[in-house]
C-alpha cells in the first residue's frame, strides 16, 4: 500500500519520523515545483538519496568530498565506464587509492546534503513505495534517521508550523519512558543540552526558555526537534476544575490540558457486557 | 429506562454520518445540508447539527450514537455532546493526510472534555490510498494502550467491530481497577 499525499499537509519531518518509527523499507519519492528527489530506506535507516540535476555517482561524490580532483575523476570515469559505483569503489580500494572509511564518509555526507535540502520543501507531493530499493551496484549508507530529523528540524524555518505543533508553552516535558532513539545516536547542540538540563515535570517550556534566556521561536525549535526525535514527551497537566479556573468550558477547538489517565465511565460492568452481547448480535 | 451515549467524532468528511448510519436501527437523525465553497469538492453534504443514531439493547437500555458536527463553526457543541459519554471514537479518513493534524487536535480536545476510554478508527481502509492503521497511530501520536482499528464506515460489520473494540477497552479498564 503506497503512502502518498501533499507535503503541505504532511511534512518531511513527519514522514521521516513515520519511516523511522515504523522501520520501513522502500523509497520515498518527492516532488516540489520543478525539483524531485528519491530517498531510500532499509528498516527505517536512510541508505541512499538522489535528486534531479544532482550527480550522485560515486566519482562525483568523491570529487565533491575533495578526495579526487576533476582530472582524476575524469580518468576514473574513462577507465571504469562500464562499472557500477560499488565496483568502482572496490577497484579503488583494492588499488589502495581509496580508504573504505573515506567512501563511507563521502557517501554519507552526500546523502545528508540532499536530505537537508529536501527539508525546505514545504509544498509538493510525496509517495512512498514499500520495498522499492535503489538499483544494485550503488554504494549505500546506513544512517539513523533520528539525527537527520534533529538536524533537519534545526534547519526548518517554519515558525508557523512550530507554533502550530507546540501551541502551548505552559506545558512541561519529561524524558521519554521508552526513547525511540539510542542516546548515542543523537548529536545535541549546546543550546539543546541547556534545554535538556532543565527538563523536569515541574518546569514548563516557558520557564525553561526564561532560565536559558531563549526566545519563543528558539525554544519551540529545540523542543520540537527533541519531541520529533523521541527524546522527550509532553506532559499535559490535569485539567483545572471550573472553580479553580473560573471557566467551565474550554473554547471549541482549543484543547484544555489533557490528563493521560483514563477513567472508567460510571456504568456497571454488566451493562457494558450487555452492550457487547447486543452489538455482536446485530 | 437507561440511556448510554457514545460520541463519534473526527475531522470534516471523515465518515461520521456513514458510520452511524451503518449501525443505527433508526434512520439517522441528521441535518445534512448542501454545502458550497471549497468543501464542495470533498462531499456534497455535511452535518450542520449532529447525527444521532440508536441501538436498543433491551427494554431498559438504549445506546445512542452521536456524531459531532462537521463544520468548525459548530464546534461549540462538542463539549455539550461529550457530557456523560461512555467513550468516544475518533474517525479518521485514512486517505487524507491533510486531515491528520486536525484529527489529533480533535482527539486532544475530546480527551480534555472527559477522560473516558476512546479508540481511533482508521476509516476508508477499502481504498487503495489508505494509510495503514499502524502508521496512523504514529502520525497521530496515539499511545500504545489505545487501539487504532481499521474501519470501513459504510460496512456494518466493520462498524460493529469498532464499537466492540471500544467496549472491550472499557471492560479492560474496569478489570484494571
Amino acid at each position: 500500500m503506497a503512502l502518498k499525499g501533499r507535503l503541505e499537509d504532511f511534512g518531511i519531518t513527519q514522514l521521516l519520523n513515520l519511516i523511522n518509527l515504523a522501520r520501513k523499507t522502500g523509497t520515498l519519492y518527492l516532488e516540489t515545483g520543478g525539483d524531485s528527489a528519491e530517498l531510500s530506506f532499509r528498516e527505517g535507516k536512510l541508505i541512499y538519496a538522489t535528486m534531479a540535476g544532482v550527480d550522485s555517482s560515486l566519482p562525483a561524490i568523491l570529487q565533491q568530498a575533495g578526495i579526487f580532483n576533476p582530472e582524476q575523476v575524469q580518468v576514473i570515469r574513462a577507465k571504469m565506464a562500464s562499472k557500477t559505483d560499488r565496483e568502482i569503489a572496490q577497484t579503488l580500494m583494492t588499488g589502495k587509492r581509496l580508504q573504505p572509511k573515506d567512501v563511507a564518509k563521502s557517501v554519507r555526507e552526500h546523502i545528508l546534503g540532499l536530505v537537508y535540502q529536501v527539508f525546505s520543501w514545504n509544498d509538493g507531493s510525496f509517495r512512498f513505495e514499500p520495498s522499492k530499493l535503489p538499483p544494485s551496484g550503488t554504494v549505500n549508507a546506513s544512517i539513523a534517521l533520528e539525527s537527520v530529523i534533529m538536524e533537519g528540524s534545526r534547519r526548518l524555518k517554519e515558525w508557523e508550523r512550530l507554533q502550530d505543533e507546540l501551541p502551548d508553552l505552559d506545558i512541561s516535558l519529561k524524558f521519554a519512558e521508552r526513547p525511540t532513539t539510542p542516546l548515542r545516536d543523537i548529536n545535541l547542540s549546546v543550546e539543546e543540552w541547556r534545554v535538556i538540563s532543565f527538563i523536569n515535570p515541574r518546569n514548563s517550556i516557558r520557564q525553561i526558555a526564561q532560565f536559558n534566556n531563549m526566545g519563543e521561536l528558539q525554544i519551540r525549535k529545540i523542543v520540537y526537534s527533541l519531541i520529533q526525535a523521541g527524546v522527550v514527551e509532553v506532559i499535559r497537566p490535569p485539567r483545572p476544575t471550573a472553580a479553580a479556573s473560573g471557566t467551565a468550558r474550554a473554547g471549541a477547538g482549543q484543547a484544555a490540558p489533557v490528563s493521560d489517565e483514563m477513567r472508567r465511565p460510571a456504568v456497571k460492568r454488566g451493562i457494558v457486557q450487555k452492550l457487547i452481547h447486543r452489538i455482536r448480535e446485530l | 429506562m437507561q440511556t448510554l451515549k457514545i460520541v463519534v467524532t473526527g475531522p470534516f468528511a471523515s465518515g461520521k454520518t456513514e458510520f452511524i448510519q451503518s449501525i443505527s436501527e433508526i434512520d439517522v437523525v441528521s441535518t445534512d445540508r448542501k454545502i458550497s465553497s471549497d468543501a464542495e469538492r470533498i462531499k456534497h453534504q455535511t452535518t450542520v447539527a449532529m447525527d444521532f443514531g440508536r441501538i436498543t439493547i433491551d427494554e431498559e437500555l438504549i445506546l445512542y450514537l452521536f456524531g459531532t458536527p462537521g463544520q468548525k463553526r459548530f464546534n461549540f457543541m462538542w463539549e455539550i455532546l461529550s457530557e456523560g459519554m461512555l467513550g468516544f471514537i475518533v474517525l479518521v479518513d485514512s486517505t487524507r493526510p491533510e486531515t491528520f493534524r486536525e484529527a489529533r487536535r480533535i482527539l486532544d480536545t475530546f480527551r480534555s472534555y472527559s477522560p473516558v476510554p476512546y479508540i481511533v478508527a482508521a476509516n476508508k481502509q477499502d481504498l487503495e490510498d489508505a494509510w495503514p492503521a499502524e502508521d496512523l497511530r504514529i502520525v497521530l501520536r496515539v499511545e500504545s494502550s489505545v487501539k487504532v482499528v481499521p474501519c470501513v464506515a459504510t460496512d456494518r460489520e466493520s462498524v460493529k467491530q469498532v464499537l466492540l473494540e471500544l467496549l472491550y477497552s472499557i471492560l479492560e479498564l474496569m478489570e484494571d481497577e
